[in-house]
């Protein structure tokens, strides 16, 4: 695989003396450019690793290596100035501006005064916030969403090649936070940062690890795999049960549409000759045709009742089609679209909204089966 | 597609306007009882003696020095006391210094400075070291509680993205604490000030001669106009001191 960037080497915590260590003899290596996930219990020891890394934690013993150099030892400010750090509280500094937050770390790092505006509004740009609007605000002028997207432009200011982060969004609501992930998972795409990212929850890891390492106490590696793999084959009773019930379920966050074979039901487009359709439909298994418009868009459900019905025109008997997929979306949002359908079924377009196919539960069931 | 956050205004809240509104309204009125007392009432040869303007601004320059003198004393030695008992490591001494100051605070002010005159003599320097002592729990006190209060996770972001221990505290802990810290400066101030009416106890000096000579001489507009000018004094120091912490006070919070 790729190269290694970060290496925790036999890497223990110990507070006080004769206490158990909080971490005990870690060897971790993060590849440059993954997402590596730590997850665990609370109390396990992942913020402590974590912390670790840039050293506000010190070991107290083992190695730690980055990019192949050993940064034990020397000062730890300058090694923090090189790596990004967000935490769940986001910690921005509430007497000062949204600018000057965002240019904590340039400015320590000593870059003259044009560079630093200019990645400041690049900054505020890339976490979608509007520079012109946010640049002299403060932080309590900010709900807890934008906070957070603050704290990741500060953290990326001076363009780090490693990212820690810390439960980043643990404290904010669902809704938010589910936009915040998926804000950041196309920002690393483009940006392909190493990040060590710390949570307790499952699911985040899951959707946002390359890999995932779960850890039982003393931050000792129970799996560290792949999420798919760890799914598919949790390494032993601990980390099944932290996977909880309905891994299957959380699997299919990772597969995508477009991995499963789509179903073609019979179709009817303007103008519709009724008998034809009608023949159409009982020759074929399925007890529903979709009407497709002059752009090949799926519109209504037409049933034979609907057929049957000549008190209406076809285009508007039958039942709307609401919502469509996209080859992109998870099964998991296919598995919602078909429970929510009239028909048990659920109708997947390509971008532009034209008709591909059909996603039906037999389909999803043969590729969970296919997998097992 | 940013939402764009309702702007908050910053409008100060009414108990900080008030702040900056009651120290001069009561200076106000007492230099108008003052006036009063001394536009109206019989003064005879003695009182106006007692009252005589070059004495009167010898005190009222005695006071100021004395008020001045031990509050810039208490803020040099409590403040940097604050910070390092605040430092890690330091819990115990942190409170070891609040008990004992505190028990010099509930010494009434009159018992601490005749305390030092029995060590150090009379004059000016006695008065300023036990006003000094008097009023250093206020200052002390309130810097640890203001740097205490600072949110840890500010502090942990500071330190996360390379902050020095001296960047932490220069730019983060003290900017953050700087409204309590001067909240017990101005209780400070105000208490030296009031406090050194007492100095002439030990040749110190100040507006308690006026008091002093009125009391004996049984001349009350004398005792009056000593007392309120004692009074308008601290309240001049208080709204200065409100003014200091409203303009010292970093913007954001």
């Amino acid at each position: 695989m790729s190269e290694t960037l970060i290496r925790l080497e036999n890497v223990s915590k110990t507070y006080g003396s004769g206490a158990e260590p909080a971490v005990r003899n870690l060897t971790l290596e993060v590849q440059k450019g993954e997402v590596l996930v730590l997850v665990g219990p609370s109390g396990c020891g992942k913020s402590t690793t974590l912390r670790l890394i840039n050293r506000l934690i010190e070991p107290t013993s083992g190695r730690i290596y980055l990019d192949g150099e050993d940064v034990t030892d020397g000062d730890p400010s300058e090694l923090r100035r090189k790596i990004g750090y967000v935490i769940q509280q986001v910690g921005l500094f509430p007497h000062r501006t949204i600018a000057e937050n965002i240019a904590t770390v340039p400015k320590l790092l000593g870059w003259d005064k044009a560079k630093i505006e200019a990645r400041i509004d690049e900054m505020l740009e890339l976490v979608s916030m509007d520079p012109e609007t946010y640049r002299d605000r403060y932080p309590k002028e900010l709900s807890g969403g934008q906070a957070q997207r603050i704290g990741v432009a500060r953290a990326l200011a001076a363009d780090p090649d490693v990212l820690l982060m810390d439960e980043p969004f643990g404290a904010i609501d669902p809704i938010t936070r589910d936009r915040l992930q998926n804000e950041f998972l196309r920002l690393q795409q483009e940006l392909k940062k190493t990040i060590v990212f710390v949570t307790h929850d499952i699911d985040e890891a899951i959707k946002m690890g390359n890999r995932i390492a779960i850890l039982r106490e003393g931050s000792e590696i129970a799996q560290l795999d792949t999420p798919e793999a760890i799914l598919a084959h949790p390494a032993d009773e601990f980390v099944e049960s932290f996977l909880g019930s309905g891994a299957i379920l959380k699997g299919l966050t990772l597969k995508k549409v477009r991995d499963i074979e789509l179903h073609q039901v019979p179709t009817l487009s303007s103008p519709v000759m009724r008998e034809q359709a009608l023949e159409t439909l009982r020759a074929s298994d399925d007890q529903v045709a979709l009407f497709l418009d002059a752009n090949d868009k799926p519109t209504r459900w037409i049933d034979e009742r609907a057929l049957n019905r000549t008190s209406q025109p076809i285009e508007k008997s039958g039942r709307p089609v609401t919502v469509d997929l996209q080859p992109e979306d998870t099964l998991q949002d296919a598995l919602t679209v078909m429970l929510q359908s009239s028909v048990g079924m659920a109708v997947v377009t390509d971008r532009k909204g034209k008709y591909l196919g059909c996603c039906t539960i037999e389909s999803l069931a043969k590729l969970i089966m296919s997998d097992g | 597609m940013s939402q764009i956050a309702p702007s908050l205004k910053n409008r100060t809240p009414l108990s900080e306007r008030l702040d900056l509104i009651v120290s001069p309204i009561f200076a106000i009125a007492l230099a108008i009882i003052g006036g009063v007392v001394w536009l109206y009432s019989d003064l005879d040869d003695t009182t106006i003696s007692i009252l005589a303007p070059e004495k009167l601004q010898r005190q009222l320059v005695e006071t100021i020095t004395l008020g001045l003198a031990s509050s810039l004393l208490v803020i040099a030695i409590a403040v940097p006391l604050g910070i390092l008992v605040t430092r890690k490591g330091f819990p115990r001494l942190k409170n070891f210094l609040v008990d004992t100051l505190g028990l010099a605070q509930a010494l009434p002010a009159y018992g601490l400075i005749v305390i030092f005159f029995s060590f150090m003599g009379a004059g000016i320097t006695t008065v300023i070291l036990a006003l000094a002592t008097f009023s250093l729990l206020p200052v002390l006190r309130n810097t640890i509680v203001g740097l205490e209060q600072v949110d840890k996770s500010v502090i942990d972001a500071g330190r996360g993205m390379g902050y020095t221990t001296r960047q932490i505290l220069m730019k983060i802990e003290l900017p953050l604490s700087v409204e309590v810290i001067i909240a017990g400066i101005r209780t400070a101030i105000v208490i030296n000030v009031g406090m050194s009416a007492l100095a002439f106890l030990v040749g110190g000096g100040g507006l308690g001669e006026t008091i002093n000579s009125g009391l004996k001489l049984d001349r009350a507009p004398a005792i009056l106009i000593g007392a309120v000018l004692v009074a308008i004094l601290a309240l001049l120091f208080d709204f200065m001191s409100a003014l200091a912490q409203k303009y010292l006070k970093p913007k954001g919070l």
